[in-house]
């Protein structure tokens, strides 16, 4: 009874939630967008990392930095070296303290801090939102879903409804998934913004599945790498605990009067 | 020593006599891998090991890490990220070093709760159980000190919330807060001084694992029965008892290496489900967190800490009484710091003479009732302060201090126990099923 009681209360308690993301807003709406990185297995969706690179570049780069992520790791996303050179030097210019003047940004500078217009950085945005935390703050929904940074971004992209009010001189634009329901970015995103060039259809709706996409790259650059070493570490423990077990059964047999 | 009889280390070689006349740390090592322990523990004693390779992982951890981190208000952030996007292997050691806290107070707790059900801080452990309560108290300050060094939104509103808890100390109070935290605000010098003694904690938690490993070597382990090993002589305690090596070494490192798979699987596929979103937004002072929530392992005491509001009659009456000295928020500290006090004073609390639970009919219910009790408090301590939340965080704090102030005394008066079994060789040859109890000798 204590036994199985317990070993309930210890898987519970090994998964309790530590945070209650979903408890602000009340009538925010996060859509559980599938995404390829999602899971054990998920893997990064190339082409979607570089149509989100694209749309980052043309649309949300013009008030949003990255300040934390380095061009150089933009070759994860399949560039070559050379491409990221162009990259860098095209899309950015950075002030350089040894010349006391902006040049254009090679692939060891970081991608600019935006900071014009009171942005936050996007950075570590797919890590600094989260999906919902339910039920009754339980986070099983995570549990079973991720954490849902990704879906959080992707569902404010695509979650205004056309409403705009104005409140103490300024606009404000009604989104479904913003906690509070009235957010002050206006409408990033239009039909065919941008021109993907593998033909991908550019809505509204591919759009910001594409650049939560790759914001969830640029914030968890490694994700990949940590799954490898999560399952080579989880098969290696596995094989071990076997062993062990084994030996243990053997090690005991005598001093149980068992048959061995 | 007054421990169980068995073998000891006798030097051989003639080099072996010479180092063990000068320096005997062969004989003392012999003797605490091989310390006789009883045969019939079950798998609830394998989490002192976990715990001891808890804190081995997070002090190697912990060190690679410091070699990357710069503990400084305008670079702490960054030096994070600089660890998960440039460092080799950077996001392992911090996704292992984060996620090691939560294994750390898993078994803790669990560790805690054994403890609790099978007597084991009954005469003559009292010792070891206070050290054990000094260590827990120690774990809370390093893991509430290390949440704070990534200076993230819930890092800097955490520490802000929990050294205000100081501050409602009556007339020192805010002395004392701003002693802790260096300034009049949390600051680069909270950040600094936070960093220092996350580094100097764990190793002053190795000391104190050290004498709690001492003290029950004194003593010998308790176990499932709480019946003594028999100690009128070697052959006797050998009826009982097994080496620790190798029998119990490896049955602990079966478990550990189970419990691993499982915490490897976490930190490989889901390292932030036990974090919080906002702590990967730098600190700012201007902005506070919607809701400011403490980590998991300390919700249950959170819970406590609010559950003694103004509107409650205890708090009232205390405050009437003592002329306005304690008002609600230092009642809740009170409580918050009595409800972990009740459990270091169990052994004088509890007044039944029989230690395990197996053999207590009525105890072994208030208990489940205690298990179901903290988890209650975990979940109410995440949820905001509001009803039905508020009266049931009341209830289960109440029940809380009852369990250890009321129930664990009475319940010694007006049970009645089970019969026990005699020796702890005849319970462990009834569990495997050997009728006659000759000491089958291993191999």
């Amino acid at each position: 009874m204590f036994k199985k009681l317990a070993i309930g209360a210890a898987f519970a308690l090994a998964l309790a939630p530590a945070s209650t993301f979903a408890a602000g807003g009340g009538e925010q709406h996060i859509e559980d967008f599938a995404f390829s990185f999602e899971g054990p297995f998920g893997t990064w969706d190339q082409h979607q990392l570089q149509r989100g690179l694209q749309v980052y570049t043309e649309v949300c780069a013009a008030c949003h930095g990255l300040q934390y992520v380095p061009l150089r790791d933009l070759e994860a996303l399949g560039y070559s070296e050379e491409q990221v050179i162009t990259y860098a030097a095209d899309n950015f210019e950075v002030f350089d303290p040894e010349l006391d003047d902006f040049r254009p940004a090679i692939p060891t500078d970081h991608f600019p801090v935006n900071d014009g217009v009171g942005a936050p950085d996007l950075s570590l945005m797919a890590k600094a939102r989260a999906g919902f935390h339910g039920p009754y703050g339980l986070g099983i929904n995570q549990l079973v879903k991720g954490m849902g940074g990704a879906e959080y971004i992707a569902s404010l992209l695509d979650g205004y409804t056309g409403e705009e009010k104005t409140e103490a001189g300024a606009t404000l634009y009604e989104n479904t998934a913003f906690p509070g329901g009235w957010i002050s970015m206006a409408p990033p995103l239009s039909d065919d913004q941008v021109e993907f060039a593998d033909g991908h259809p550019a809505t509204v709706e591919a759009m910001s599945e594409d650049v939560s996409a790759f914001l969830m790259w640029a914030a968890e650059p490694k994700m990949m790498d940590r799954k490898n070493a999560g399952f080579v570490g989880v098969l290696f423990l596995t094989v071990l605990s076997v062993l062990l077990y084994l030996v243990n059964k053997r090690l005991w047999a005598p001093v149980k009067g068992k048959e061995h | 020593m007054s421990g169980i009889p068995h073998d000891h280390y006798e030097p051989k070689t003639d080099g072996e006599k010479w180092l063990n006349s000068r320096l005997p740390i062969v004989g003392l090592l012999y003797d605490t891998l091989m310390i006789p322990t009883p045969k019939n523990l079950n798998w609830w004693w394998i989490w002192g090991i976990v715990l001891a390779f808890c804190l081995a992982l997070q002090i190697v951890t912990g060190i690679v890490l410091v070699m990357h981190y710069t503990p400084n208000e305008h670079l702490a952030f960054a030096s994070i990220e600089h660890i998960m996007r440039n460092v080799n292997g950077g996001y392992m050691l911090r996704y292992l070093h984060m996620n090691g806290a939560s294994l750390f107070f898993v078994a803790v707790y669990i560790h805690m709760f054994r403890g609790l059900y099978y007597g084991s801080y009954k005469a003559p452990r009292e010792i070891t159980w206070i050290i054990g309560m000094l260590i827990y108290l120690m774990m809370m300050g390093t893991a509430f000190m290390g949440y704070v060094l990534p200076w993230g939104q819930m890092s800097f509103w955490g520490a802000t919330v929990i050294t205000g808890l100081f501050g409602a100390i009556p007339f020192v109070g805010g002395a004392i807060e701003t002693w802790l935290l260096g300034g009049p605000a949390v600051s680069n010098a909270t950040l600094n001084r936070f960093f220092s003694l996350h580094y100097l904690l764990p190793f002053v938690i190795a000391a104190l694992v050290i004498v709690h490993i001492w003290a029950f070597h004194t003593t010998g382990n308790n176990n499932p029965t709480g019946v003594e090993v028999r100690r009128g002589s070697k052959a006797e305690a050998e009826k009982d008892t097994l080496p620790f090596w190798p029998y119990f070494v490896i049955k602990d490192l079966f478990a550990l290496a189970v419990i691993l798979v499982v915490f490897w699987a976490v930190v490989g596929f889901m390292p932030n489900y036990l974090g919080h979103p906002d702590n990967y937004i730098e600190a700012n002072p201007l902005v506070t967190p919607a809701h400011i929530v403490p980590e998991w392992y300390f919700l249950p005491f959170y819970a406590i800490l609010r559950a003694f509001t103004g509107e409650v009659w205890v708090v009232q009456i205390a405050s009437f009484v003592t002329g306005g000295i304690i008002d609600a928020k230092f009642f809740g500290v009170l409580a918050m710091f009595g409800a972990i006090l009740a459990m270091a004073l169990a052994p004088w609390l509890d007044t039944s003479t029989v230690r395990s639970g197996k053999y207590r009919p009525m105890f072994k219910w208030w208990f489940y009732l205690l298990i179901i009790d903290f988890f209650a408090l975990m979940w109410l301590g995440a949820m905001p302060a509001e009803e039905p939340y508020a009266t049931f965080s009341l209830i289960a704090s109440a029940y809380w201090f009852a369990y250890f102030f009321v129930i664990l005394p009475i319940l010694g008066v007006i049970e009645k126990p089970l019969a026990q079994p005699e020796t702890i060789e005849e319970d462990f040859n009834a569990h495997y099923g050997k009728a006659d109890a000759e000491a089958t000798p291993a191999e």
